[in-house]
């Protein structure tokens, strides 16, 4: 797995950049960038991602995530960029 | 770099506007599994399929997973049986056992459905032929994950009556012998003309005998993504505007068909066939084409103005479509099953909708007479009649048509039928009560028709 877009949607509170980067830290994967916005009322977060040095599988790591944003009431998904590149770019 | 608007837009079209890959379909030759015993055929095929599509279930969830878009389906279609069993089906009964043996691979590897229980029959029909039309029935009443299509006729070859008139027929029985689920087995059985030999989407799916030894073809949907766009961009605005907002959209979709089918492709070691464009309709709230049609400006699908609102809805998805995919076919249109749409549902509960209009709209798109319900008591020779006329239209225009009619045994006109899953479920249709059976009772043919004065 090489770059990946992790995003967060839900209710901004403490420590959701915080958990999400320790998370990342531990599995070796780097933060390319971090961009983020208020849609509706609600916390929506983006971060482009490089897991090239990550030997977990990526199932793994997404599920991880996912779990970990149910822990703060959030979405945490974690999907391989190509989709968002072939869909908006020609 | 992919800005977060562009991330967004992609997550709500997933997770609110039902965008999903609607199959990955693997077709599989099963010519080579041809023996003259019919016990090593079904061995032959069995193990053949098992040999090309044992991850096709666990590849296309994960690739779901990892791209985070639904893979709903993961099919299989195979070399039309009438060619793989010539040499060893002696009888009808020979056939029905084929087709267990497939219904048995498809559940052992997990597709929900496997499609190639097929003739294509467009000018003539062998003795293999006519006996696994004739199988049909048993066929679809003895498996369940098996879909059953015939070819009746092409452009370049007219239209086979004699097929068409026992098609009328073996519909019928099918009803019959699937009765006590109202009549389901005629779900998985579609009559058609100009079938392509890549097509993803059941019931028509089979791997036709231009193709390779293996291929993937993927099947794309969307119909609530466009609905969506249309509503929230598109009201009161010109045709321009409209359809540039289809095409942009279908883009879209098409390019998540196409990443799915590349990927798809190389993880299991199968080459790449094609993308189908088709907006494919499922019975959920917001999956629907008839939606569309509705955002586009009409009442309800049926009123006047509908087949153009289909044509140009059709044409900007290809559009769209081919800028985003540089291999397409199968049928790439926009579906307009009846019971599979909860908008085709409640034009036809309005009174909106008759098959006569349903027929008009088929000039101009894909596919036919889908998943149309129809009294019971309907004489084969008004199904065949029905048959031919979206057989004549597909002939003459030179594309693809189709029928997947059910005359559910025992159910009258206004009645209502379930079917279940993305089958749905459906009004039972007006049927015209004038007869064509003399028409249908004459042998042989009609020619091919002739390619020029086109009027």
């Amino acid at each position: 797995m090489d770059k990946a877009i992790i995003t967060v949607v839900g209710k901004d509170t403490v420590g959701i950049i915080a958990k999400t980067s320790a998370y990342l830290a531990r599995n070796a994967i780097n933060i390319l960038d971090i961009s983020q916005t208020v849609v509706g009322g609600y916390f929506n977060m983006m971060m482009i991602v490089d897991a090239s040095a990550c030997d977990r599988p990526f199932d793994a790591i997404a599920r991880g995530l996912s779990k970990l944003g149910a822990g703060m009431g959030l979405e945490i998904r974690c999907q391989k960029s190509e989709i968002f590149e072939k869909m908006h770019r020609v | 770099m992919i800005n977060i608007s562009e991330v967004l837009e992609t997550n709500k079209m997933i997770l609110e506007e039902n965008l999903d890959v609607r199959t990955i379909t693997m077709g599989i030759s099963l010519l080579d599994c041809a023996d003259s015993s019919l016990a090593k055929t079904c061995d032959g095929v069995r193990r053949k399929l098992e040999r090309f599509a044992k991850n096709l279930v666990r590849t296309g969830d994960e690739i779901g997973r990892e791209f985070g878009v639904p893979v709903v389906n993961k099919r299989i279609s195979v070399t039309p049986v009438a060619v793989v069993g010539a040499a060893c089906c002696r009888r009808s009964a020979d056939f029905v056992r084929l087709a267990k043996a497939l219904d048995r691979s498809a559940k052992e590897l997990g597709v929900n459905f496997i499609g190639g229980y097929s003739a294509v029959v467009s000018k003539g029909m062998t003795p293999a032929d006519e006996m696994l039309i004739r199988s049909i029935p048993d066929a679809m009443a003895a498996t369940e994950r098996v879909c059953s299509s015939v070819n009746v006729g092409s452009t370049k070859t007219g239209i086979d009556m004699d097929a068409v008139r026992l098609m009328g027929e073996i519909v019928k029985e099918t009803a019959a012998k699937t009765k006590s689920r109202d009549s389901i087995g005629c779900a998985k059985l579609v009559v058609l003309c100009n079938a392509p030999d890549d097509n993803p989407f059941m019931a028509g799916a089979f791997h036709g005998v231009t193709e390779g030894d293996a291929v993937i073809n993927v099947g794309v949907s969307g119909p609530g993504v466009v609905n969506y766009v249309l509503k929230s961009t598109c009201r009161g605005e010109s045709f321009e505007t409209l359809c540039e907002t289809v095409k942009r959209t279908a883009f879209k979709i098409t390019r998540v068909g196409q990443l799915v089918a590349q990927e798809a492709s190389r993880r299991l070691g199968v080459p790449f066939g094609i993308i189908d464009l088709s907006l494919a309709p499922t019975p959920a709230v917001g999956d629907s084409v008839a939606d569309i049609l509705k955002e586009i400006g009409l009442e309800h699908p049926g009123a006047p103005g509908t087949t153009a609102a289909l044509a140009l809805l059709n044409d900007q998805v290809k559009k769209g479509g081919v800028m985003a995919s540089s291999y397409v076919g199968g049928l790439s249109g926009a579906f307009i099953p009846v019971s599979e749409d909860q908008g085709m549902i409640d034009a036809v509960n309005a009174g909106a909708l008759t098959i006569e209009k349903l027929e008009a709209m088929t000039c101009v798109c894909s596919v036919g007479l889908d998943m149309i319900a129809v009294p019971g008591d309907t004489p084969a020779s008004s199904i065949s009649g029905i048959i031919a006329d979206e057989a004549a239209i597909g002939m003459v225009n030179q594309k693809t048509t189709a029928v997947r009619i059910i005359p559910v045994a025992g159910k009258r006109e206004g009645e209502n039928v379930e079917f279940g899953g993305l089958l749905g479920h459906a009004p039972v249709m007006k049927v015209s009560r004038f007869s064509c059976e003399k028409f249908i009772a004459r042998r042989g043919r009609i020619p091919a028709p002739i390619h020029s004065f086109k009027n």
